[in-house]
């Protein structure tokens, strides 16, 4: 790509919000039941029903709303958006317009370099998600299942202040961390939880004006969100530098081909003809309610990482890294308070905890070592029961099953650390009778065959002996 | 806003109704008549007056975050035109 254009994007979010029913009926809103076991006769907009909104969307919503500062809109109300497709049996979708319940606010992201960057957000609605139109052959026809529709959404639309697929990505990321912390979605993309629609454009570098763009819809990982964005920033490009102009347009992104292509336009333009929804009345918020969402909100992301850098001193690194995610921060918290060693709890939770879940393709809530386990290995090395070469050992053990007591274990196994030097020195004296050679060696000043030594006591106490231990006594030892 | 004969068929498409030619005459006029009366209305001074955009002075009561619709698919798909492995059938629709 020439250097001469600049990209522009924004992304519009929508998160599905972890509701046990539907926004506007009593229907379960659980991801993957039998095609129209959950649609009732509100969801498949049969005459004479009327919707009733589901009061657990207003403190997701405003917890949201909070999490990124911006304003908590003081009257909720829904409009229709007005357009047919089979998938919408009313022929219009409940959303918000006019008055949505988030208004403005901010997201930090961290780029590559990590360096910041705020971005802006216009603001955030709430809305129900329409069925699912399955276009496989149906002797011709489409099929259509509406357990889907009706589930409550939040579309989060940022404003146009990214600049590299590399930026709406980590975005996207921000904002899944924000929803999953504040417990808002549960964040699982593969279910279709969280959907980006991106609008892309270009222009001149230094221009103010926006070029034309388009919009690649529901785009629902952030490697195909990466994908999209570049295929569409290339073909962009190639369309203006060959003179041509780019057509707004809807389009759509296909992994398999990894390229983006227009959606069929309609003849007709898209007139959405908005009005307010007469069928139910404006939601009052007032301050006492968002007060109560906000003293029940937990740590964001952003507190978390700057805390665990400040007061725990964690390298940057592992900060970020063990606030990535609820689950895994909970889990460090929790090994913290037991083993109150936050540096060795996250070298372990970082290194071998990880490293083991991603490894066997496990959740951290599903993790066969509990935090509780780990910070009783934490525990038994710094109280010098075991060295922490034998403590992976330990770890491994619980982690195929082999026991669910970490002191239990080391105590059947005879795992514990042989460090009283009455039963190390008669071991280190019969090695270095054993190898006078290396000893004479190491008196001449070949000190590095001191690892020789080491390893041979090591081998003989099966890996129990405590190493510092053994260096100093092999050290004193040699040069008696 | 001018009702006119492509108005009222661009409607029509856009809420897919087949409209018969022979109606959109009259269905023209009765459109121009409801807006003129909305234009009649549209010359009360409303400065000041907040909009009202429901009639009862009172906010929406919620419901609590409870399953309580069965599973009624059955009941629901005999009177479906089409149906197959539990989907409600139409007509081919892909963008």
């Amino acid at each position: 790509m020439s250097g001469e254009w600049e990209v522009v994007i924004g992304l519009e979010i929508h998160v599905q919000l972890s509701t046990i029913s539907k926004i506007f009926s009593g229907s379960s809103a659980t991801f993957g039941a039998e095609p129209n076991t959950q649609a009732s006769a509100l969801d498949l907009a049969l005459p004479g029903v009327l919707p009733v909104v589901n009061e657990a969307i207003y403190p997701k919503a405003i917890a949201f709303g909070l999490g990124i500062g911006a304003n908590i809109g003081a009257r909720s109300c829904f409009d229709r958006k007005n357009y047919f497709y089979p998938d919408l049996p009313k022929g219009y979708q409940i959303t918000q317009m006019d008055e949505p319940i988030v208004l403005g606010g901010e997201v930090e992201i961290t780029l590559a370099d990590g360096t910041a960057k705020t971005i802006r957000v216009t603001r955030a609605h709430l809305e129900e998600d329409a069925g699912k139109s399955l276009h496989e052959d149906f002797h011709g026809m489409t099929g259509i299942d509406l357990n889907r529709a009706g589930t409550p959404l939040l579309e989060i639309v940022s404003e146009p202040d990214m600049r590299s697929a590399e930026e709406a990505v980590s975005y996207a990321k921000t904002i899944h961390q924000l929803v999953t912390y504040l417990s808002v979605s549960d964040g699982d993309m593969s279910q279709g939880s969280l959907r980006c629609d991106a609008n892309v454009s270009l222009r001149k570098k230094g221009a103010d004006a926006y070029g034309t763009r388009t919009e690649t819809k529901n785009v629902n990982s952030f490697r195909f969100l990466e994908a999209a964005i570049k295929y569409e920033v290339v073909r962009q490009t190639e369309v203006l530098e060959s003179g041509g102009k780019i057509t707004q347009e809807t389009r759509l992104y296909d992994p398999d081909k990894d390229e983006t292509r227009p959606m069929r336009s309609k003849e007709t333009a898209t007139d959405y003809r908005y009005f307010p929804e007469p069928d139910l009345l404006p939601v009052i918020i007032d301050d006492a309610f968002i007060a109560k969402v906000r003293d029940s909100m937990p740590e964001l992301p952003a507190q978390k990482r700057a805390r665990f850098h400040t007061e725990m001193g964690l390298t940057d690194e592992d900060s970020r890294v063990l606030s990535s995610e609820l689950g895994l921060a909970t889990y460090f918290e929790d090994c913290v308070n037991i083993c109150s060693d936050p540096i060795m709890a996250a070298n372990w939770v970082k290194g071998d905890l990880l490293g083991g879940l991603n490894r066997d393709n496990i959740e951290i809530s599903d993790s066969p070592v509990t935090a509780q386990a780990m910070a009783a290995i934490i525990v038994r090395i710094q109280d010098g029961t075991i060295s922490g070469k034998i403590a992976k050992n330990v770890f491994n053990a619980v982690w195929e099953g082999k026991t669910d007591s970490v002191d239990d274990y080391i105590q059947s196994e005879g795992l514990v650390q042989v460090s009283g030097s009455h039963e190390l020195e008669p071991i280190v004296d019969r090695i270095i009778a054993n190898n006078p050679k290396q000893a004479e060696q190491f008196r001449s000043g070949k000190t590095k065959v001191l690892g020789f030594f080491v390893g041979q006591v090591m081998k003989e106490t099966a890996g129990k002996a405590n190493p510092k231990q053994v260096n100093d006594l092999i050290i004193s030892k040699l040069n008696d | 806003m001018d009702v006119t004969e492509e108005v009222v068929r661009n409607i029509a498409e856009l809420v897919q109704l087949k409209v018969d030619d022979a109606d959109i005459q009259q269905l023209t006029e009765g459109m121009q008549n409801i807006l003129a009366l909305a234009d009649q209305m549209q010359a009360i001074n409303t400065e000041g007056v907040e909009p009202v955009s429901n009639p009862l002075d009172a906010s929406q009561k919620l419901r609590p975050d409870a399953v309580t619709e069965e599973n009624q698919r059955e009941l629901f798909q005999s009177i479906a035109p089409a149906t197959e492995s539990g989907l409600y059938l139409v007509p081919r629709v892909v963008e």
